[in-house]
C-alpha cells in the first residue's frame, strides 16, 4: 500500500513535493506579510500597469488608485526580484537560464499582459489571494486559464515545438 | 505624486517581496519548464503551489478579516479580495491562458525569474509592458469615448 503510494507521487511528482509545498507557503507567507501590516492585498500584474503611469499620459495608467500605489509596486517587485537572488546566493544552484525560445516568452507575455490586465489578475492575485478569498469571479478565472493554458501548451508541444 | 506613509511602510514591502520572490524561486515557478511540464501533466507540483499558498492566504484573510480590527500601518480595514463578475474576467482569464500555456511564466514569476539570473526571461517581461500598454491604450480610448469610468486593482 505505502510502496504504491510512494509510486504513485514519483510519478506525479518527479522533481519531489517538498519545494512545492515550502516555495507555495512562502508566496503566500510574503504576501500575508504585507496584508497584515496594511491590509492591503499586492497582487504581481498591477505593477505592470502602475509602472507604466510614469512613461504614459493615457487616462487608464494614471488613475489616482494607481498613480498611489505606482511606487511600492515597484519596490516590491524589485524585492521579488532580490528574494529570488537571495534563494540562489543561499542555495546556491547556480544561475539559471530557460531554454523555452524567445519567440515564446515574448509572445507568451504579450498575451499575459494583456489577458491578466483585462481579468483583473494573475496567478497570484486571482490564483492565490482570490481562491483564498473563496472568490467566485477567481475560481471562473483560474478554471479559464488553467483549462486554455493546458490546452495551448499541449498543442503547441504536439506541433513539435521543443521546448 | 507623494504620498505620506508610515515609516515602516516600504520596509514592510520589501520584506514581503523578499520572502515571495525566495518562495517563487524554491517553487521552482520562477522557471518556465516547470510550468509547462505542469500543463503537460508530467509534473503536478504547481497544484501544490498555487493551493499551498492559497489555503496559507486563505487562513491568512479569515483570521485577519474575523479577529484582527485595523491594519497598524495604514490604519485600514481587512478585507478579502473579490472582484466583481464580468466578461473581462472570462476574456482575460482565455487570453492570459493562451500566454500562460505558450511561455510558462505569469508576473510574478517573471520578476523572481530575473533574480535567478534567467535573462532571456527579459523577452516574457518585455511582451507583458507592451501587452498592459496595448490594453491601457484600447481601454483609455473607449474610456474617452463611453465615459465608461475604471476601476483599480489592489
Amino acid at each position: 500500500m505505502t510502496g504504491l503510494a510512494l509510486q504513485l507521487a514519483a510519478e506525479l511528482f518527479p522533481r519531489g513535493v517538498t519545494q512545492y509545498a515550502v516555495g507555495g507557503v512562502m508566496v503566500a507567507a510574503g504576501i500575508a506579510v504585507i496584508y497584515l501590516g496594511t491590509a492591503i492585498i499586492p497582487g504581481n500584474s498591477t505593477f505592470l500597469e502602475t509602472t507604466l503611469s510614469y512613461v504614459s499620459n493615457r487616462s487608464r495608467f494614471n488613475q489616482p488608485k494607481y498613480l498611489a500605489s505606482r511606487d511600492w509596486r515597484v519596490v516590491f517587485a524589485l524585492s521579488i526580484v532580490a528574494g529570488a537572488a537571495v534563494w540562489g546566493l543561499l542555495l546556491d544552484p547556480g544561475a539559471f537560464t530557460t531554454e523555452v525560445q524567445p519567440w515564446r516568452l515574448f509572445g507568451g507575455g504579450i498575451l499575459v499582459g494583456i489577458g491578466t490586465r483585462i481579468g483583473k489578475g494573475c496567478t497570484a492575485g486571482h490564483g492565490v489571494c482570490g481562491l483564498g478569498s473563496a472568490s467566485r469571479t477567481s475560481l471562473v478565472n483560474v478554471v479559464l486559464f488553467v483549462g486554455v493554458a493546458i490546452v495551448t501548451a499541449t498543442v503547441v508541444a504536439a506541433l513539435g515545438v521543443t521546448p | 505624486m507623494s504620498v505620506k506613509r508610515h515609516p515602516l511602510f516600504m520596509p514592510l514591502v520589501v520584506l514581503g517581496g523578499l520572502i515571495q520572490g525566495f518562495g517563487l524561486a524554491y517553487s521552482g515557478m520562477a522557471r518556465p519548464e516547470v510550468v509547462l511540464d505542469f500543463l503537460q501533466f508530467d509534473d503536478l507540483g504547481l497544484v501544490l503551489v498555487m493551493g499551498g499558498a492559497a489555503v496559507v492566504s486563505g487562513i491568512t484573510f479569515f483570521v485577519a478579516t474575523r479577529f484582527l480590527d485595523r491594519a497598524p500601518l495604514t490604519g485600514d480595514t481587512y478585507g478579502r479580495r473579490v472582484k466583481s463578475m464580468d466578461r473581462n474576467v472570462a476574456v482575460g482569464g482565455v487570453v492570459f491562458g493562451v500566454g500562460w500555456g505558450l511561455s510558462g511564466i505569469c508576473p510574478g514569476a517573471a520578476y523572481a525569474s530575473v533574480g535567478i539570473g534567467n535573462l532571456p526571461i527579459l523577452w516574457a517581461i518585455a511582451g507583458m509592458f507592451i501587452g498592459a500598454y496595448a490594453q491601457g491604450y484600447w481601454r483609455s480610448r473607449n474610456e474617452a469615448v463611453s465615459g465608461e469610468t475604471v476601476t483599480a486593482d489592489d
